[in-house]
């Protein structure tokens, strides 16, 4: 740090610079855009500063489509999702923590291959079986593959928050005669708390962004998600909807802004503790 | 009472170690039969389908066909033409992709001003829904009313492109946008890398006389290395099977030049409706997958070996 002189200072001052308009840039777009009335969008000399800024667009934007609707079926789908699946994911991953059994290794090998999985290959004979059982265009049928396909992530997190919870306690609720299911839920469960809804939220982002598998398996406005009623925006293109698409783009981000704000540093930790001890 | 603490230990035996404890199954039953039903299940079934000749909307009962979907695909040049521009878009997206996240990792792991703002500017990408991601780059490439064509102009730079419809730079501007929206999990993972790289190390290479670069090849890069590595693998196998970012961006155009894998898979099966063809498509990937992670785990554990 002594060492560092002035030059190589403000060197390191310009490359931040220009990383910081190279992740801004785009998103600030959105927003003017977002607030732009639409003789402004239609000019050939656009401005970052929306002269005279207007909240038609977002008005019209609910006008379009049902972003409402679309906002409620996400917020089922997300939240039943994310709760199914630190519900269960939670125990399992104190087995996956604590053992070394076959049940355990095996899990980390599927928490580790799901990851090189191309989705097609699990929505193809997906959308037949949730066909067979009636659940296409259902947020049943959605919901259970959310918690499915939200499971490795949250495995994997919450093994890192078990690890650094000490073993002490357990070997002392085991002595005093404790069950193994006894001692997870009134030892290790609470000590947990804080990582459980950590992960929770993170799977609730996980869910609320997805698109490929509501895409294929919701069939009708009234049952779709955000992001499908989102791209349906851009098939009814023309210059006058670019306002409106960004209205809602810019509405439909803001609750996993929201929420990633406040779990940044424990997704960052469960990250680790998962990444170097896996 | 120690006696009593013995016992009971050596009854638990070695941690889990092959004791028929069943209260370990009643924790893992409840995620380990959805797993079973939902993901391993159907990987198996969807293996099977792809030497079977299923179809969407069909009368006749699904046959076997051996391996004809896989002879058919060894045929098929707009398959083997997407399977080219998806090993492009994921090289073209990993590699800059690290270079830039690692410069990033390191300037945030200065202590500079504005650092604050950076590191929560390079989270927002991560939080963001793809289709978002997607439109919001559309806006920004759009040929009047995008910004970008609008500051090249302002700098006198041409006046302007078609990014997203033309054929010579839609799959070059896709990248862009691959890169951009990749950037944090990249950047994050190896900041916190840095950040468990012992400070001491660096003082006493400095003391030595080491110069930046030096510092860098023999401390920080060894200690970051594992953690490098894996997020490079995972990029690059995430980026080989994305959807959504390049669908909403161009849905494949034009004329299939951003085509990714998994876009033709997905026009395939629930366009086309050719289920079985499109099952083939997704194992021909994680064949080609599986190679590519096995290799990577081969140079880690020699990695691992040396350091």
């Amino acid at each position: 740090m002594m060492r560092t002189n002035k030059s190589a200072r403000a060197a390191q001052y310009v490359a931040l610079a220009a990383y910081l308009v190279f992740l801004a840039f785009p998103f600030l777009w959105l927003i003017s855009t977002a607030f732009k009335p639409a003789q402004e969008l239609g000019s050939l000399h656009p401005t970052w500063i929306p002269k005279d800024p207007t909240l038609d667009n977002f008005r019209q934007a609910f006008d379009e489509q049902p972003l409402l609707r679309a906002a409620g079926n996400s917020l089922i789908a997300a939240l039943s999702a994310a709760l199914i699946a630190v519900v269960i994911a939670t125990p399992m991953a104190y087995v996956m923590a604590r053992h070394r059994n076959r049940v355990a290794k095996a899990a980390t090998g599927w928490v580790v291959i799901s990851q090189a999985f191309p989705f097609v290959l699990i929505i193809i004979p997906l959308f037949l079986i949730l066909k067979n059982l009636h659940l296409i265009n259902s947020l049943l049928g959605l919901i259970m593959v959310y918690v499915v396909w939200s499971l490795p992530f949250a495995l994997w997190m919450l093994v890192g928050y078990v690890r650094a919870v000490p073993t002490e306690l357990e070997e002392a609720a085991a002595v005093d005669g404790a069950s193994k299911v006894r001692t997870f839920v009134s030892v290790v469960a609470p000590l947990l708390a804080p990582g459980i809804v950590a992960t929770a939220m993170f799977a609730f982002i996980t869910a609320w962004n997805e698109f490929f598998f509501a895409l294929v398996l919701l069939k009708t406005p009234e049952k779709q998600t955000l992001p499908v009623i989102l791209n349906r925006f851009i098939g009814t293109e023309g210059v006058a909807d670019l306002g409106p698409l960004a209205a809602a783009a810019f509405l439909a981000t803001i609750p996993s802004l929201v929420i990633f704000a406040i779990i940044q540093k424990r997704i960052t930790g469960g990250m680790l503790a998962g990444a170097v001890k896996a | 009472m120690t006696l009593a603490t013995a016992t009971k230990r050596s009854a638990r035996g070695k941690p889990g170690r092959g004791v028929a404890d069943h209260g370990a199954w009643f924790l893992v039953l409840p995620a380990l039969i959805p797993i079973l039903v939902l993901s391993v299940g159907p990987l198996l079934y969807g293996i099977a389908l792809a030497f079977t000749d299923s179809q969407s909307g069909r009368t006749e009962p699904t046959q076997w066909v051996g391996a004809l979907n896989f002879q058919d695909l060894l045929h098929d040049t707009l398959f083997w033409d997407s399977f080219r521009i998806g090993l492009l878009w994921a090289f073209g997206v990993t590699v800059p992709q690290f270079f830039l996240a690692l410069g990033l990792a390191l300037l945030l792991n200065q202590p500079l001003r504005m650092r604050w703002l950076a590191r929560a500017l390079a989270i927002i990408p991560w939080a963001m829904p793809e289709v978002v991601v997607g439109i919001m780059w559309r806006l920004v490439y759009h040929p009047d009313a995008g910004v970008l064509n609008q500051t090249l102009s302002n700098l006198g730079l041409g006046d302007g492109k078609d990014w997203l419809t033309g054929t010579a730079t839609a799959l070059f501007a896709v990248i862009v946008v691959g890169i951009w929206a990749g950037m944090p999990q990249t950047t994050v993972a190896l900041l916190a890398g840095l950040q468990n790289t012992p400070r001491e190390l660096h003082e006493a290479a400095a003391m030595d006389g080491a110069g930046a670069w030096r510092r860098f090849r023999t401390v920080t890069w060894p200690a970051i290395k594992p953690i490098a590595l894996a997020i490079t693998a995972l990029n690059f196998i995430w980026n080989f099977n994305s959807f959504a970012l390049v669908y909403v961006l161009t849905q494949g155009g034009p004329g299939g030049r951003t085509r990714l894998p998994m876009l033709f898979a997905y026009e395939e099966a629930f366009r086309y409706g050719q289920f079985g063809y499109a099952a083939a498509m997704g194992c021909v990937m994680v064949a080609v997958i599986s190679v590519i992670l096995a290799v990577y785990l081969v140079g880690r554990l020699k990695g691992g070996d040396e350091a």
